[in-house]
């Protein structure tokens, strides 16, 4: 069995007690909500989306576990400034850390969450904030 | 009058080691191990016995036939039903609801009608009920959960407001899988009866640990499934009242339930067969009986103690942990053996993937218990449930890893 330690890497411990864009962006026009119904975890991420299609404000609300709220803090930091197609590019790199266990060294902090891969009743875990900004992004505008 | 710790030895699968721990199994709200006499039962019935029941006329056939319904005798026995044909056999306690929900409600429900439920039920004893009151017009309410987390319980007066002559039915849980909480079951079915409401018992939970009487309980309708009660997963039971299962409609229709068939109609059996459309499950049938037995030998009153103990013991140790909500009954009030607890900064599919690793099983989550949980201000519990087998050493297992997590996640 895998070690914890793999698990919990101190990145993941230091998003989950300080996670970073917590709550609603003072400007949003995009929403979109996640839900993990085996486990009552739920996610809602609210972005700005600029006229050139860059995401320039993004935050999110909701309780989940460690994991989860790790990754989705996690994930606001490397979304914003992105486009969508570049969003969307960066979630199907995670998914394979995340599901393969391995990393390509330059995928900085998102490699802390390779060790998700040996718990596989965590990858939902570990994707509900992609999954919630990714529809977010998909969208029509919103006040 | 207390249970042998050797009794471990009954179920195999607890010899085994997790993590390189030993197996610390406390997930017995979601479904129990099996004792050795179980496997066997299910495995003797495959072995040699195996054939389709009823109408056989071969040796095989009529050897299954009556293990089938031995199975079905031992159950009303079990439960103290007035007869073998007051007791269905369902795959499990959800199907059970379902079928009075399906069969009764339609046929004895009207626009302006009540459901009353409670506001701790499992969904399954709670969306069946949604589903017959947008199909028939009648409204459902619940009966509160009050009080601070740690003396939870219905609230009495607004039961007793709530349960007018417009109740048509009142289904409530015996055994709260969330809180522990152990209903009076008789003294609630004795309001129902006096406003004329029918009463569904969800025992799921307390089948296999609280002595059960349905005759001193007064209930008409009592359901539960033989995997949380050391039987096999896939068989339950539907109780219901003879005079009141044999005014209703079939909930399945197909082969086994009727009594003639021409192309243009049927006829159907009285219950139970009513219920039993198709070939049944008669090898967990088989199992199940051996479970009851099993049960009977080590004594209801002795597991119930056992459970009450454990679960009154987890309570005070794990009430210790700094920042731990625990959730259910006051002290000394009635409760089954589970302990249902919150801890402020660590998720409980956290605590559950760490306790794994100590090898203790754990359950982590809402419990089929959304709008329990909301309530409550929570999004998730974690849960630890007992069964004849747990000892108190397992108890300070648990603890010792809970206070291993809380000191990862407060480094």
């Amino acid at each position: 069995m895998s070690d914890l330690t793999d698990l919990y890497q101190s990145v993941i411990l230091d998003h989950n007690k300080r996670p970073r864009n917590r709550g609603k962006p003072p400007i949003a026009n995009r929403v979109a909500t996640g839900d993990n119904p085996s486990c009552g975890d739920n996610c809602t991420v609210y972005l700005h989306l600029t006229d050139e299609g860059r995401v320039d404000a993004i935050g999110f609300e909701g309780s989940g576990c460690a994991i989860s709220q790790a990754s989705t803090s996690l994930m606001t930091t490397q979304v914003k400034g992105k486009t969508a197609a570049e969003a969307e590019a960066l979630f199907n790199e995670f998914k394979q850390i995340v599901t393969s266990g391995q990393a390509p060294e330059e995928i900085s902090d998102l490699a802390a969450f390779a060790g998700v891969h040996a718990f596989p009743a965590r990858i939902k875990c570990a994707t509900l904030g992609w999954h919630a900004a990714l529809e977010a992004l998909k969208q029509p505008p919103s006040v | 009058m207390s249970l042998s710790p050797n009794l471990r030895i009954d179920f195999p699968a607890l010899d085994q080691h997790v993590g390189g721990k030993p197996l610390v199994y406390l997930d017995n709200g979601a479904t129990t191990q099996k004792p050795r006499s179980v496997i066997d039962a299910v495995a003797r019935f495959y072995e040699r016995d195996n054939s389709n029941v009823h109408r056989g006329l071969h040796a095989l056939s009529m050897r299954a036939t009556d293990g089938y319904e031995a199975a079905r005798t031992r159950a009303a026995t079990f439960i103290n039903a007035a007869h073998p044909s007051e007791i269905v056999f369902t795959r499990g306690t959800t199907e059970s609801i379902n079928l009075v929900a399906q069969s009764w409600g339609p046929a004895n429900l009207r626009p302006g009608d009540i459901i009353l439920a409670t506001e701790m039920e499992h969904h399954s004893n709670l969306v069946p009920w949604q589903q017959l009151a947008l199909r028939t017009g009648a409204t459902l309410k619940y009966v509160p959960v009050t009080g601070n987390d740690a003396e939870l319980g219905l609230d009495p007066d607004a039961l007793d407001k709530l349960l007018t002559p417009q109740v048509k039915l009142f289904a409530f849980t015996h055994l709260s899988n969330t809180l522990g909480i152990l209903t009076d079951a008789a003294a609630l079915c004795a309001k129902a009866r006096a406003v004329g409401a029918v009463t569904v018992i969800d025992a799921a939970q307390s089948i296999g640990h609280e002595p059960i009487d349905v005759q001193v309980i007064g209930c008409d309708f009592l359901a539960f499934s033989g995997h949380k009660m050391a039987g096999p997963t896939g068989i339950g039971v539907l109780y219901g009242r003879r005079q009141l299962l044999n005014t209703m409609p079939p909930y399945q229709t197909g082969g086994g339930m009727v009594n003639a068939v021409t192309y243009e109609g049927a006829t159907w059996k009285p219950s139970p067969e009513r219920f039993e459309a198709g070939t049944p499950n008669v090898a967990d049938a088989i199992g199940l009986h051996a479970a009851f037995d099993y049960l009977d030998q080590l004594g209801r009153p002795a597991i119930a103690a056992h459970d009450f103990a454990l679960g009154e013991r987890a309570c005070a140790a794990l009430s210790e942990l700094p920042g731990i909500r625990i959730l259910g009954p006051k002290p000394g009030q009635p409760r089954g053996g589970l302990v249902s607890f919150a801890f402020a900064d660590v998720h409980a599919h956290d605590v559950v993937t760490f306790a794994d690793q100590d090898g203790v099983a754990l359950r982590g989550g809402h419990h089929c218990n959304q709008p329990l949980m909301r309530k409550l201000g929570l999004s998730s519990t974690t849960r630890a449930s007992f069964y004849v087998y747990n000892t108190p050493e397992e108890i300070d297992v648990l603890v010792k890893s809970m206070r291993r997590i809380l000191k990862f996640f407060a480094g």
